[in-house]
């Protein structure tokens, strides 16, 4: 369970202060996944980065099961928006890494990765650096190293909006499958109101600068088979939309 | 096959070097440019008797001095490349010492540490470290903050971040760097070896000129030349074993 409570973020820039994130709530039960949408500038990636043990320095309470964000103690996998895969290394080191950070012997672990490696549709690039991949390929490989670690959060920030259309619906997918297995709790940051709407349990509405939560939304269409093509997909994204434009003109 | 093809092409180089210089020896017809092939008889006639005592020497006392600044100017370069305070700090020290013209300090080196190996040595890693610790840290600071949060977030020690990520970035300019300054460091090589000892190419081609032994000078002088060369190689190769990801 992810719990966020009266978390208060504020960043320097030229000797004056500027808050970022302002009286954030929120909570996330274990295995469930959030969507969190907002316009650009309004702290979604500062959130991430709290979540993340990146930005230490915040006021307020963030807790995974309990405890405050320690990245030493915790598995927390986070998924930048380049995807975060290091040049010198290949799929195969690159998925390796987390593993490797967290001193997890590879014997106790090969299984499990060779399974990934299937799963993701990575066989056969096990060998080929980043460079060589394309950038759905790269995606396959940010979420092998990730769920590789079974975390206790995964957090992704705009995960698929450098893919063309297709390649992200069909990642998008490839997610939902490997969550379904694993139900790892997952916050994922987005610009794109159909991608929260497919992919979040909760959708959360960030709005304004200083970044503020507007509104949380639980997901009644989250789950339902090809629910992309259904008229109350369409409908409830239209809904959705209209919500966030007048949210964010105030 | 690429290997085979890059052997081809160090060949070629070879080629176009000896025929420049047949075409200069014919033009100027004087025992000052010997022909090429007289040369290289020369050459192997003294290669084991006087070259490869000279050429030892030199070579141990070129790598001796990259070792030596890659040992202390790789970890400095990394830390003031990750590091803004030891930036901050070490920066105008670098860049201070940095233009001095290090040949000026020769004489003080000889003075302080003697006539011996340790100044030709000394001199060579100063050429050199400068340029690996800017180098590196440049290297260093190019790195998207981006490719840190995923090791951030998974607890990464300072031990895994330079391990992971600092020394394998900033691999391709340190080798550049080592390529930059080999050149200037063959050139000082020479001009120490021509003080205080008897062994060295250096030693042995100006031995050869006071001598007006022209057949050994250009012997001496196609050696290091040779040793430029492998010396390049090296570090092209080992820029395909360790590097080989950025030209993919």
């Amino acid at each position: 369970m992810i719990q966020i409570k009266n978390l208060n973020v504020t960043y320097e820039a030229m000797g004056e202060g500027y808050a970022a994130l302002e009286n954030i709530n929120m909570e996330l039960g274990a295995g469930e996944t959030c969507a969190i949408i907002g316009p650009s500038g309004c702290g979604k990636s500062t959130l991430l980065k709290v979540l993340a043990g990146i930005i230490r320095e915040y006021e307020g309470i963030v807790e995974i099961n309990g405890q405050p964000i320690m990245p030493m103690k915790q598995k927390i996998g986070f998924i930048p928006q380049n995807y975060g895969l290091l040049p010198w290394k290949n799929v195969y080191e690159n998925i390796r890494l987390s593993a490797k950070i967290k001193n997890i012997k590879d014997r106790d672990n090969s299984k499990e990765l060779d399974f990934f490696v299937q799963q993701l549709g990575l066989a056969g690039l096990e060998g080929r650096y980043p460079g060589e991949l394309s950038g759905g390929q790269q995606q396959r490989v940010a979420l092998a190293r990730s769920f590789l670690l079974k975390p206790d959060l995964l957090l992704m920030d705009e995960p698929f909006s450098a893919l063309d259309a297709m390649t992200r619906e069909e990642i998008q997918n490839v997610f939902l499958d490997v969550w379904r297995k694993y139900s790892v709790s997952t916050i994922l940051v987005t610009h794109y109101v159909e991608e929260a709407l497919y992919l979040g349990q909760k959708i959360v509405i960030l709005s304004g600068i200083p970044g503020t939560i507007s509104k949380i939304i639980d997901n009644p269409l989250f789950g339902i088979e090809n629910i992309r093509n259904h008229q109350d997909f369409f409908q409830l994204s239209l809904a959705l939309r209209k919500m966030i434009k007048e949210d964010w003109l105030k | 096959m690429i290997e085979q093809r890059r052997g081809v092409w160090y060949l070629y180089g070879i080629l176009i070097f000896f025929t420049l210089w047949y075409m200069a020896a014919s033009l100027v017809n004087l025992p000052i440019i010997p022909m090429p092939w007289i040369v290289m008889e020369n050459l192997l006639g003294i290669f084991v008797s006087k070259i490869l005592i000279h050429g030892s020497y030199s070579l141990w006392r070129i790598v001796a001095g990259v070792i030596l600044a890659v040992i202390i100017g790789v970890p400095a370069g990394l830390y003031m490349g990750y590091f803004p305070k030891w930036d901050r700090a070490l920066s105008p020290i670098v860049y201070l010492t940095y233009p001095i013209p290090k040949i000026a300090l020769l004489p003080i080196m000889m003075l302080l540490l003697g006539l011996g190996e340790v100044s030709k040595i000394l001199m060579i890693f100063l050429i050199i470290i400068f340029q690996v610790i800017i180098a590196v840290r440049d290297g260093v600071k190019s790195i998207p903050k981006e490719t840190y949060y995923p090791l951030y977030s998974l607890g990464a020690t300072s031990g895994n971040i330079f391990w992971e990520i600092l020394i394998p970035a900033s691999m391709p300019k340190f080798l550049t760097s080592i390529r930059v300054a080999m050149a200037t460091a063959i050139s000082v090589l020479f001009f120490t070896e021509t003080f205080g000892t008897e062994y060295g190419m250096g030693y042995f081609i100006m031995d050869a000129w006071m001598r007006v032994n022209y057949l050994e000078m250009y012997s001496g002088i196609v050696v290091l030349s040779c040793m430029g060369l492998v010396l390049f190689g090296v570090i092209d190769y080992l820029d395909r074993k360790i590097c080989h990801w950025q030209y993919k």
